[in-house]
């Protein structure tokens, strides 16, 4: 059975089939469509789990085709230990967006949660490429959907918060066309896996490194292209937002492990000096500037861009370590950063929820209009606690994991990369709780919060579901560790290994 | 002894020619109010011309009349682009030139005519008959823009037209006589080997490509020989417009060919230079004032001047990979031009039209298909993946690198990142902003309905299957 294509055209189709079956004229048969066919989605992502041979970082489920011979172009798809988790991510995210959005959206509700099925397989799709130019397609396919979500359901600044998204994720992506097509006419066809051989020479590879840098650090976002994030979160919809911080921040990250890493490696090593300054801003500075927020989402956001910082040290510190010989660690800080990007996508889509949940209902996200929030919504106040937690890295959920291998991993790379990393956890902890403290805790301030009520059954399903997850994995970590080794070693041991003349190594 | 020549390979021409006249008779004789007879006629004369230059694809390229005409694989598919693209604009056009009331049978004759030049120009295999087709192009759609006649933005369109049409036929004109002098040939194949050996008259050859060059540009709209394109592409009636700006770009591109690739392949290196500055000024300033346009008709012209920029860039590259590239891209950008400009006389009524940008505020509420047609095209336009206008960027682009212009590729992207943001606003005022009280549900004939939902469809439908048409620019030049 061709799972990934299934994973990437049954929500891509079943969006078309139930807009017609249904659509507005129903709005009610729609969204019972919508989840099922989100379900199903889900489903074939746990068999594709359930499938997967942890033992090897070669490619799995591969589905070739030719798409435009002429140019070499194919649709190749196949995952790998980096891909599967994000995949599994995306096809549980989107449910619980579905079953979030369920009576908020009262506006076309059927459009909305065909734009969030489309953009499902989409992101399916690029996780599963690999074909560059497949990537691409499915890579720039994904901001339309996402454009809309932003655009049609946003808050006030919403045009110019998605037009905004829309051209600075573009502005990215053009340059990483370029690189690609360079590359596609080096090596005579698309395919991701020969670029990883294709021989380079040390100024080839700064150029590439450097296109692709604009295109994932914007996407990541990295400081100083970040400025887009916190605009495109605070006007998108609840669902919007949780996709953005859950699953398209990764493709950032997993642009940086699937091309830069292994294609670029030499410039990634006379670089990492540079995306390692660049990730120590963003989770230090970012960090104090998400201290000063006064919007809840905002503030999220930008936990989000310092909480993503891990991510990119934890990739970009592996050359210091290899270089000392110090594998282990090398090791230890690629998992760290991969296993932060799925703990993110639990937890800032359970922060985002949450923020929802009391938006939803006061229409306000101004920290300052609430207060004392404990006293009518005893439930939430738990969960939102839990997930406070987590994103200020409790050892016990699975923020903690992933950060604090990430920290040990730099202090046997650099000394300083550890003491400014360890700030997060002091001043990470400082603005979730704080704002925690403001929101949640007090006396009821006003008479919106008096008349608050506490979640009903269907938030309290999608967010004990994340909630169970990030408890699982953060007392648990194994079964995603597990997944991930075999690539992790692959990556580290050849991936990374220079491709300059004159050194041979075993893998090339 | 007279020796008559195998006509065969010219059945399409001279269907053409015949149905046109038989037209211009039927309408004279059995025209009701609406024209239909007249109507149904050049349609179905467009089919069967498709149905003769399929069959003609399979047969051997024929050069008739002393090497002045040439039937070939490329004329062929071209000349399919072209009865499709005139068939399309015209069933566009029959409704809205109907409520306008300059519905006269001229307009279909007119058209045939057109399509007979557009054919010419694609077969031209000498320079006198490279002219003749381009005028035989060109005066019908003098005619068609100035056919609403109490309308006076239309009258100043076709006098605009007509002036910078007739200027640029004089260059060109020119340029043709000094190669001419310089040569003593006008035969297409003889004046390829004539260039290459010029001696003293190098100079004159070099002046020569720069009336020819320039006489092009004029003829595609390309910097600094754009100013004529919006105002005409905005006067003009809408469905006339649809005409102009799809099918005869599919012609120039056979005459760019056979002119400066067939005819003039040794100076390559000189008119590289030419259209390379051409094709980044066109690039820049079409994208960069396309977005202070309030107009959509105007923003589509400067659209149209910024696709010219990208267009040029595969002839430039000076492959064949890259002369397919580019084929494959003004076929395409056809499509989307008569999806574009289609959707405004799609919205238009009598005595409205619908061509401000502001008047497709709320489109995706009022009509959520309609509205999704559009996304379809104006991303399409903007070459965003998966949607088709996509793969034509990228072969240009693939061509542009491939030949050693990688600056001018790196400066496409990112113009194109530029042309992205007005496509954007399209979209933004369909879909993020509401309708005012006094827009009405739009009501069109269910045939137009139908062509404009297939017409959008095919922006994404071959946007996943790009590979055929591809394959035939590609069996065009030999790759």
């Amino acid at each position: 059975m061709p799972l990934l294509s299934l994973l990437i055209w049954v929500p891509i189709l079943g969006a078309v089939a139930m807009v017609v079956m249904a659509g507005e004229r129903n709005p009610g048969l729609s969204k019972v469509l919508s989840l099922f066919i989100g379900l199903v989605t889900f489903a074939l992502s746990l068999s594709l789990y359930s499938g997967f041979d942890s033992s090897t970082a070669a490619m799995q489920f591969t589905e070739t085709a030719d798409w435009l011979p002429s140019l070499g172009i194919q649709y190749a798809l196949g995952v790998d230990g980096f891909s599967l988790p994000l995949i599994m991510l995306t096809s549980l995210i989107n449910v619980i967006v579905i079953i979030a959005g369920w009576n908020v959206i009262k506006d076309r509700p059927s459009f909305y949660m065909a734009a969030f099925l489309v953009m499902t397989g989409l992101m399916n799709g690029v996780f599963a490429a690999l074909d560059a130019i497949l990537f691409y397609v499915f890579w720039e396919g994904m901001l339309i959907p996402m454009f809309l979500i932003i655009g049609i359901w946003g808050g006030p600044r919403r045009i110019y918060a998605t037009i905004k998204f829309f051209l600075y994720t573009f502005l990215g992506s053009v340059f990483m066309l370029i690189a690609l097509i360079y590359m596609g006419i080096q090596q005579g066809n698309f395919s991701i896996l020969g670029m990883h051989n294709l021989p380079l020479s040390l100024e080839a590879q700064t150029y590439i490194f450097f296109a692709f840098l604009i295109a994932f650090a914007v996407k990541v976002p990295m400081f100083p292209v970040h400025t887009w994030l916190p605009d495109a979160h605070v006007e998108a919809p609840t669902g919007g937002s949780v996709v953005l911080a859950a699953i398209m921040l990764k493709m950032g990250t997993y642009g940086f492990i699937r091309f830069s890493l292994p294609i670029t490696p030499d410039a990634a090593m006379e670089y990492s000096w540079f995306i390692i300054a660049l990730s120590l801003i963003a989770v230090v500075y970012i960090g104090l500037v998400a201290l000063a927020q006064k919007d809840m989402k905002k503030l999220i956001a930008y936990s989000s861009i310092a909480h993503m910082g891990f991510v990119t040290l934890g990739f970009f510190i592996i050359f210091a370590l290899m270089s000392d010989n110090s594998t282990d660690a090398a090791r230890m800080a690629m998992q760290g950063g991969l296993f932060q990007m799925i703990s993110h996508g639990f937890i800032s889509a359970a922060m985002f929820l949450c923020v929802g949940v009391l938006y939803d209902r006061v229409h306000s996200r101004n920290i300052y209009d609430y207060g004392g929030v404990v006293n009518t919504m005893p439930k939430f106040a738990a969960f939102f606690m839990l997930f406070a937690m987590a994103n200020a890295g409790l050892p016990g959920t699975s923020g903690f994991v992933g950060e604090f291998w990430v920290i040990l991993a730099a202090y046997q790379a650099n000394f300083w990369y550890a003491v400014l990393a360890g700030t997060t956890l002091i001043v990470g902890a400082a603005y979730t709780l704080w704002m925690y403290k403001r929101v949640v805790f007090g006396d009821v301030i006003n008479d919106n919060v008096a008349k608050l009520e506490d979640i009903s059954g269907r938030e309290t399903l999608f967010l004990t579901v994340l909630a169970v997850v990030t408890l699982i994995f953060g007392l648990w970590p194994q079964p995603l560790v597990e997944v991930m080794q075999a690539s992790v070693e692959h990556l580290l041991q050849c991936g990374i290994q220079s491709k300059l003349p004159g050194i041979t190594g075993v893998c090339h | 002894m007279f020796l008559s020549p195998d006509l065969t390979p010219l059945s399409a021409e001279i269907f053409m020619l015949v149905m046109a006249c038989v037209v211009m008779i039927v309408d004279l004789y059995f025209a009701d109010a609406e024209h239909r007879l007249t109507y149904w006629i050049t349609q179905l004369s467009l089919v069967v011309a498709i149905f003769i230059s399929v069959d003609q694809l399979s047969t051997e390229t024929a050069v008739l009349f002393d090497g002045t005409y040439i039937v070939d694989y490329l004329a062929g598919i071209l000349k399919i682009g072209i009865y499709v693209s005139a068939m399309i604009a015209l069933l566009y056009a029959r409704d809205y030139i109907a409520e306008r009331k300059f519905l006269r049978g001229e307009y279909y004759m007119l058209a045939l005519f057109a399509v007979l030049g557009m054919m010419v120009m694609v077969s031209a295999h000498n320079l006198l008959t490279i002219y003749l087709g381009l005028e035989l192009l060109s005066l019908p759609l003098y005619a068609m823009v100035a056919m609403e006649r109490n309308n006076g933005n239309a009258a100043e369109a076709a006098m605009k037209y007509f002036v910078m049409g007739a200027i640029a036929s004089g260059f060109l004109l020119y340029g043709m006589s000094l190669l001419y002098g310089a040569t003593q040939t006008l035969d297409i194949a003889t004046l390829s080997q004539a260039v290459a050996n010029v001696g003293d008259n190098q100079l004159m050859v070099n002046f020569a490509l720069m009336f020819i060059v320039a006489g092009l540009a004029f003829k595609l709209g390309a910097v600094p020989f754009h100013m004529w394109l919006p105002d005409v592409y905005h006067g003009a009636p809408t469905a006339v417009t649809l005409f102009i700006g799809s099918a005869p770009k599919i012609a120039a591109f056979g005459m760019v060919i056979r002119l400066l690739v067939q005819g003039l392949e040794p100076l390559i290196e000189q008119w590289q230079t030419l259209l390379m500055i051409m094709a980044i000024l066109s690039m820049a300033v079409g994208n960069i004032v396309a977005i202070a346009q309030l107009n959509l008709k105007r923003m589509l012209a400067y659209s149209t001047i910024a696709h010219v920029g990208y267009f040029l860039m595969g002839i430039i590259s000076g492959t064949d990979a890259g002369y397919a590239a580019s084929m494959y891209y003004i076929l395409i950008y056809a499509l989307m031009t008569l999806a574009s400009f289609g959707m405004i006389v799609f919205l238009s009524r009598a005595g409205f039209e619908s061509d401000n940008i502001s008047d497709f505020k709320g489109l995706a509420r009022r009509s959520p298909w309609y509205a999704a047609m559009t996304l379809f095209t104006m991303m399409s336009l903007a070459g965003v993946p998966p949607f088709i206008g996509f793969w034509p960027k990228l072969e240009v682009i693939m061509a542009a690198i491939n030949g050693g212009f990688l600056n001018m590729a790196i400066f496409a992207v990112v113009m194109s990142l530029i042309g992205a943001f007005y496509y954007l606003r399209i979209i933004k005022v369909m879909y993020f902003e509401d309708a005012e009280e006094t827009m009405k549900p739009i009501v069109v004939a269910s045939d137009v309905r139908l062509l404009m939902i297939m017409n959008g469809l095919a922006m994404l439908g071959l946007g996943l299957v790009p590979g055929w048409l591809l394959q035939y620019c590609l069996t065009a030049f030999g790759v």
